[in-house]
């Protein structure tokens, strides 16, 4: 059973169809790349999962729950939306932490106002504090943990805002771009920590330019054009084998980063 | 100049009395209009047309015209045209019609501030909140709201510094505030005629308020300075 089967989605803005038909599927511990040029529909696609955007046609089945249906409306109602979001976790391209709580706070507020939204917050505020500093120490930010957002580098703000999705243990975390808003020297640590929860069987889905990475974290990569995905399949196979002509552009159009895999081919 | 010395105990105790109902106003003005802003911030914000138009409609009413005739109109429009007077004719009933008229006046301003301020929090906060699970409301209450707060202080800063100067224009239905207290030593009160300076006087009491209120709002902003 795939943990996420996404059939048919379709978005239109005005009048540009900006996802013309999207289907795929992940298996649970699965990561999932997403590449493609910029405007090819990757951060919409991205939205649809977390119900920031509605999609226009489409079903969004997850432990084969159907999340979202067009053609029902019953999936469409705002409290229903709210606990389905759940499911995902979105880990923003521009991070979008809460400038005014501190890192530990950043992670804690929502497992904290959930409790309180429960009555249960009383009994659980330490298990929830616990856990969040727990997550914190998984990103390596122990000692940055009472800084303030803009006390914090680009990289560091990025670790916290994955822990701050981490803390909600969501079924499938999503990550638009997690790299590139930051300056080059502060990828590297970014990277590790999202290679890191790969290796502890975390499903996800990562949006990435980063061709590298990408190769090596994903056990699947679609590329995406147009609205469409143009080509998907293994990693190594797409990067070294790509079928389509508009893959093997946009693919030639990373060569120079791509020429530098010994990591990747040691593993191989 | 011995004079003086000898009305000044009897002027200050008539001034504190009409700087009391002074600093009523002023209170009771920003107690109603903070609350009342945000609703019609949220009111001129809003999805629907219908009701973004009308409150566009009355804050373009209520800030396009002075507070002066607007305190004239809640003062005497029941009793002059609908023949209901509501006020009653006391000092409690002149309060009443003035903190009406001061509400309204003050929340329409802040009402745009304060969307201003919501608008300036970028739309990636909400985002965020959204997809950690949280309701419109928790995100308004525990995301929006502080960050809009700071960026609104320094213009809300400048109204409420008005204000304390604006309160003046109670006068205008005879509200018994500081400026009427003044003036009353000209015409007569308290045994004293004919004595203009009690009126120069009072320049002093909005002095002193207002850089206690100036000096409060600055330790404000700098409170809020522990984040960006
Ligand atoms: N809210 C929106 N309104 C109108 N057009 C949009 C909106 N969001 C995205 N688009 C358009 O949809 C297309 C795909 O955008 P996006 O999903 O951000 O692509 P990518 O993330 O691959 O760069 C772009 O042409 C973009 O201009
Ligand atoms: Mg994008």
């Amino acid at each position: 059973m795939s943990i996420l089967e996404v059939k048919n989605i379709r978005k239109t803005f005005g009048n540009i169809e900006v996802l013309k038909g999207i289907n795929f599927s992940l298996e649970k511990g699965q990561v999932l790349s997403i590449i493609g040029s910029s405007g090819s529909g990757k951060t919409t696609l991205l939205r649809c999962l977390n119900f920031l955007e509605t999609p226009d046609a489409g079903v969004i089945k997850v432990n084969d729950e159907i999340l979202f249906d067009s053609a029902d409306p019953a999936t469409r109602s705002e409290n229903q939306i709210r606990k389905k979001r759940l499911h995902f976790g979105l880990v923003f391209q521009s991070f979008n932490l809460f400038p005014q709580y501190t890192a530990l706070e950043n992670v804690m507020l929502a497992p904290k106002l959930a409790a309180k939204e429960k009555k249960i917050y009383d009994t659980e505020r330490e298990i929830i504090k616990s856990q969040a500093i727990e997550i914190i120490e998984k990103v390596g930010l122990a000692e940055r943990m009472n800084n303030y957002p803009h006390q914090l580098s680009g990289g560091q703000q990025q670790r916290v805002a994955i822990a701050r999705a981490l803390i909600l243990n969501p079924d499938i975390l999503c990550f638009d771009e997690p790299t590139s808003a930051l300056d080059p020297e502060l990828t590297g640590e970014v990277l590790k920590v999202i290679r890191g929860l790969s290796d502890s069987n975390n499903t996800m889905i990562i949006v990435t330019h980063e061709m590298e990475f990408a190769r090596d974290v994903a056990s699947h990569v679609i590329f995406m054009d147009g609205g469409g995905i143009c080509e998907q399949g293994e990693p190594r196979e797409l990067f070294e084998n790509p079928k389509e002509e508009r893959t093997k552009q946009f693919l030639t159009r990373y060569k120079t980063s791509s020429q530098t895999f010994p990591d990747f081919l040691d593993k191989n | 100049m011995e004079l003086i010395f000898q009305q000044m105990p009897i002027v200050i105790g008539a001034l504190n009395q009409g700087f009391l109902q002074t600093l009523k106003l002023f209170s009771i003005t920003l107690l109603g209009a903070f609350p009342l802003g945000l609703i019609i911030a949220f009111g001129s914000l809003s999805k629907i047309k219908a009701i973004s138009l009308t409150t566009q409609f009355i804050i373009w009413i209520i800030r396009g015209t002075p507070l002066m005739i607007q305190l004239l109109i809640v003062y005497y429009f029941p009793g002059l045209v609908l023949h209901t007077p509501i006020w009653g004719g006391g000092e409690s009933g002149r309060f009443l019609a003035a903190a009406i008229a001061f509400i309204i006046n003050y929340s329409c301003y802040f009402s745009e501030i304060y969307r201003g301020g919501i608008q300036s929090v970028p739309v990636g906060q909400q985002e965020a909140g959204l997809v950690l699970g949280m309701t419109k409301r928790q995100i308004f209450f525990h995301v929006t709201l502080l960050q809009m707060i700071k960026r609104i202080v320094p213009p809300i800063s400048n109204e409420i510094i008005t204000l304390v100067k604006d309160t003046a224009l109670a006068r205008i239905i005879a509200l018994q505030e500081i400026i009427w207290a003044g003036q009353a030593f000209m015409k007569g009160s308290h045994g004293i005629s004919g004595a203009i300076w009690p009126l120069f006087f009072t320049a002093f009491y909005y002095l002193i308020f207002n850089g206690i209120v100036t000096v409060a709002l600055s330790w404000f902003e700098k409170k809020l300075e522990y984040f960006r």
